[in-house]
């Protein structure tokens, strides 16, 4: 039975998870008089409050205070322009207290059908911004670092690498590529064990992954999850065989699998974050420098670590979708494509991480595995400089860290 | 933090962009726009009586394209086209942002909203039906080569005063491949056989077109075990698009032929390096469809030749999306594109800044053809009639 917002009561919130249906619970008047346009999009949020990471939650709760800190009426002008979009009654009639995500999509697709999509995206970035000013600051306990090794497998390169972050940093064109993978990794195990913390600090490979001691260390690696992957793939090809529904529906069902599902058993934040990673980017599923990317930008959006670790590896050859989805032959890896990927996946992972708090501060480098050519960003080194000194990857690494 | 200011490009700015860019390269524009050149002899020339529309299914970003760094991908734009053509530099796509939804609009001339991924006749009347009723032209005048299954229903719309048998009659290359392997192995065509990109978790089979395989080849003067041969020479599926548009060319001659590249699109799986991969093929064979139209008497003096993206892909600065990945933000980057015109009558090495949108194609095409596309919402482009 259709219910509006002002109808909404706790006992709607039942079947969420437990600590999803406390904090809808608690918000519940709040949440009774936002507008059908904003609201399940936050439910879609505290729906899955049980599995997101400790930043996230903090970000949430904050967004929901700062909601409820509101009188009525700054409130109402505070969401005036998602209350002013027009929804279909298909839209108001549909379950969006149990199944906000599948309202989302079908918004977001009724949003550009009514070509109020622009509208939508104007609403949003006002709200965003509304709502980080009105966060407090908190200073962080270390300077974050990115790192991005590249070209792993490449011996020889003719591609003009870092032309994106070349005016960010110092270009080092003459690295000591001696133990540079060893002292990444004990950089990164260095850090995590000085700022102890639930995933502050990750490691994501496209490869295997090496091995690191035992620290608070979040671990994603492409190869570990191909057991993941083969179990995806194999119900996308059963789905496919049946006709059964389109891609949209196939992508809502795929966003519903749980990690146990796919084989998944331990940390339970962590494995549907994997999931995440396989059933809702495009390409991670099939190529080895696509996942890379995707994991580098959705762990610095949503879980916004001290430190990131993000290495890729060569991708397997271009194939017919059909071919790489159902793996029918023996993959042929492609290493200089995936390190002009790897290029610009680096560029992004910058990107990504300057969008963070204290950006100013934050520091960067990205190195060609095993040879000569890096660029290191930080706030104590020249944007657009080259150096053609002769610098362990330890020694720049100080430069910046 | 990245300023909002800084991500907010908008598309005047894409299109000034655009024309620094072209002059740093080409020198083209340096007399300024449009109106400041004297009326061109070639206005008195009779107007083209033929019209090659080739689209990209699959939009790419000045970053890889216009913008210095880009440039290397596509020099046969820069330095065989554009110097020869006028160069819309703003071209806006207000609508959905799904490549069959879009290019259905950009053949309509009115932004439709039916599903992207359905198998849907757009509700407009498409150029190919107006084009065939007002000047009373035959099927085989007006012909669609497109990349994939979803695009099977461009050719005629589900308008009620015009529909099935009205419009042109649209070929699936791949469709066509797979009929003519068969059940035998497609092992050596595998590189051409690649369906959407847009959805990459979810890729239909693709079906075989036996009765329309061997249809075509009838048409086209081509044995089935000729088309499996030559198509084996082949790089791409785009390839694969160009070799049988040059077929049509030569064996019917269609006054009106559309042709949708889709090789770039690769880039929603994210990487980067087919993306860009895709973006030079597209650049040659624009290259050789230009040639092709100047070898073929039927075609050489008389043909208009249109190139458009159908849209552009989301800008880095946006957050909210994942750069070259996807179209899918609705920023400036994604909605804004450029058009190019070639042919007789058209001006050479002109840029237009002026904001112009990606509706405007069919009223364009219908004054440079002679008939009226009474239910389009675009406007002629004045500047190449």
């Amino acid at each position: 039975m259709p219910i509006s917002a002002a109808e909404l009561k706790k006992e709607h919130f039942a079947k969420y998870p437990p600590e999803a249906r406390q904090l809808a619970m608690r918000y519940v008047s709040l949440l009774s008089e936002l507008p059908l346009s904003f609201l399940p999009l936050l439910l879609r949020e505290i729906i899955q409050y049980d599995w997101k990471f400790p930043i996230e939650r903090r970000d949430l709760d904050r967004q929901l205070s700062y909601l409820a800190s509101q009188t009525a009426d700054v409130r109402r002008r505070t969401l005036a322009s998602f209350g002013e979009l027009q929804l279909s009654p298909a839209l108001t009639r549909m379950d969006w207290v149990s199944a906000p995500v599948r309202f989302s999509e079908e918004l977001t697709a009724y949003l550009w059908k009514s070509r109020q999509i622009d509208s939508f995206r104007a609403a949003a970035v006002t709200y965003v911004r509304n709502l980080d000013a009105a966060a407090r600051a908190e200073p962080l306990p270390m300077r974050r670092l990115g790192i991005v090794l590249v070209g792993k497998g490449v011996t020889d390169n003719k591609y003009s690498l870092f032309r994106k972050l070349r005016p960010r940093g110092v270009y080092f064109t003459q690295v000591d590529p001696q133990n540079g993978v060893q002292i990444v990794l004990d950089t990164v195990t260095q850090r995590a064990g000085a700022h102890r913390a639930s995933f502050a600090h990750w490691y994501i490979d496209g490869g295997p992954p090496e091995t690191i001691p035992s620290v608070e260390l979040s671990r994603v690696s492409y190869h570990s999850l191909e057991p993941v992957r083969t179990a995806l793939l194999d119900r996308v090809r059963k789905i496919a065989q049946t006709h059964s529904m389109g891609p949209e529906g196939v992508v809502t069902t795929l966003a519903q699998m749980q990690p146990e599902e796919l084989g998944l058993s331990g940390d339970s934040v962590l494995n549907r974050f994997q999931v995440d990673l396989l059933t809702q980017g495009s390409g991670t599923q099939v190529f080895s420098t696509t996942f890379v990317q995707w994991a580098a930008r959705e762990a610095l959006r949503r879980a916004q670590p001290l430190t990131l670790l993000a290495r890729f590896a060569p991708r397997q050859r271009e194939r017919p979708m059909n071919e790489l989805l159902a793996g029918t032959f023996p993959s042929e890896l492609d290493p200089q494509g995936a390190l002009v990927d790897a290029d610009m996946g680096g560029y992004y992972t910058w990107l990504n991480q300057q969008r963070l708090s204290d950006a100013e501060k934050s520091s960067f480098l990205i190195w060609f595995e095993g040879h000569r050519e890096a660029v290191a960003i930080g706030p104590s080194l020249e944007p657009g400089t080259e150096s053609t000194e002769r610098l362990s990857l330890a020694q720049i690494l100080k430069k910046i860290a | 933090m990245i300023s909002a200011a800084r991500a907010k490009t908008s598309s005047a700015a894409l299109s000034l962009n655009r024309r620094h860019f072209l002059r740093a390269a080409t020198g083209i524009g340096l007399g300024g726009s449009l109106f400041s050149f004297s009326p061109a002899p070639a206005l008195a020339l009779p107007g083209a009586r033929k019209a090659v529309v080739v689209t990209f299914g699959g939009g790419a970003r000045d970053d890889e394209t216009f913008a210095p760094d880009g440039q290397e991908n596509i020099p046969h734009l820069l330095n065989d086209l554009i110097p020869r053509a006028t160069f819309f530099s703003q071209v806006v796509n207000r609508g959905i942002l799904g490549h069959y939804v879009a290019t259905a609009s950009l053949a309509t001339g009115a932004y439709e909203t039916f599903n992207n991924f359905a198998a849907a006749p757009p509700d407009n009347p498409t150029v190919f039906e107006y084009f065939r009723r007002e000047l009373k032209r035959p099927a085989s005048d007006a012909w669609v080569v497109a990349p994939s299954n979803g695009f099977a229903r461009i050719g005629e719309s589900g308008h009620r005063s015009y529909g099935p048998g009205k419009g042109a009659t649209v070929v699936l290359p791949k469709r066509l491949l797979t009929a003519a392997l068969g059940s035998g192995g497609t092992r050596d065509y595998e590189h051409l056989l690649l369906d959407s990109y847009e959805s990459p978790v979810y890729s239909q089979t693709l079906a075989g077109d036996v009765e329309g395989l061997h249809r075509l080849a009838e048409i086209l003067k081509l044995s089935v075990q000729d088309f499996t041969r030559l198509a084996k020479s082949l790089n791409s599926p785009d390839e694969l698009s160009v070799f049988v548009a040059r077929q049509l060319m030569r064996r019917l001659a269609p006054s009106l032929l559309w042709i949708t590249l889709h090789d770039m699109d690769i880039a929603h799986s994210g990487a980067f390096s087919l993306y860009v991969e895709g973006i030079r093929r597209s650049d040659q064979l624009c290259a050789e469809i230009w040639k092709m139209i100047q070898s073929e008497p039927e075609y050489a003096g008389k043909t208009t030749l249109l190139i458009l993206p159908d849209f552009g892909r989301d800008s880095d600065a946006e957050a909210g999306g994942n750069g070259f990945q996807h179209h899918r933000t609705g920023d400036a980057s994604s909605r804004t594109t450029w058009m190019m015109a070639l042919g007789p009558g058209i001006r050479e090495n002109v840029i237009v800044d002026r904001p112009v949108e990606s509706i405007d194609l069919v009223p364009t095409l219908g004054s440079l053809l002679g008939f009226s596309p009474r239910l389009s919402k675009g406007k002629p482009l004045t500047e190449i009639l």
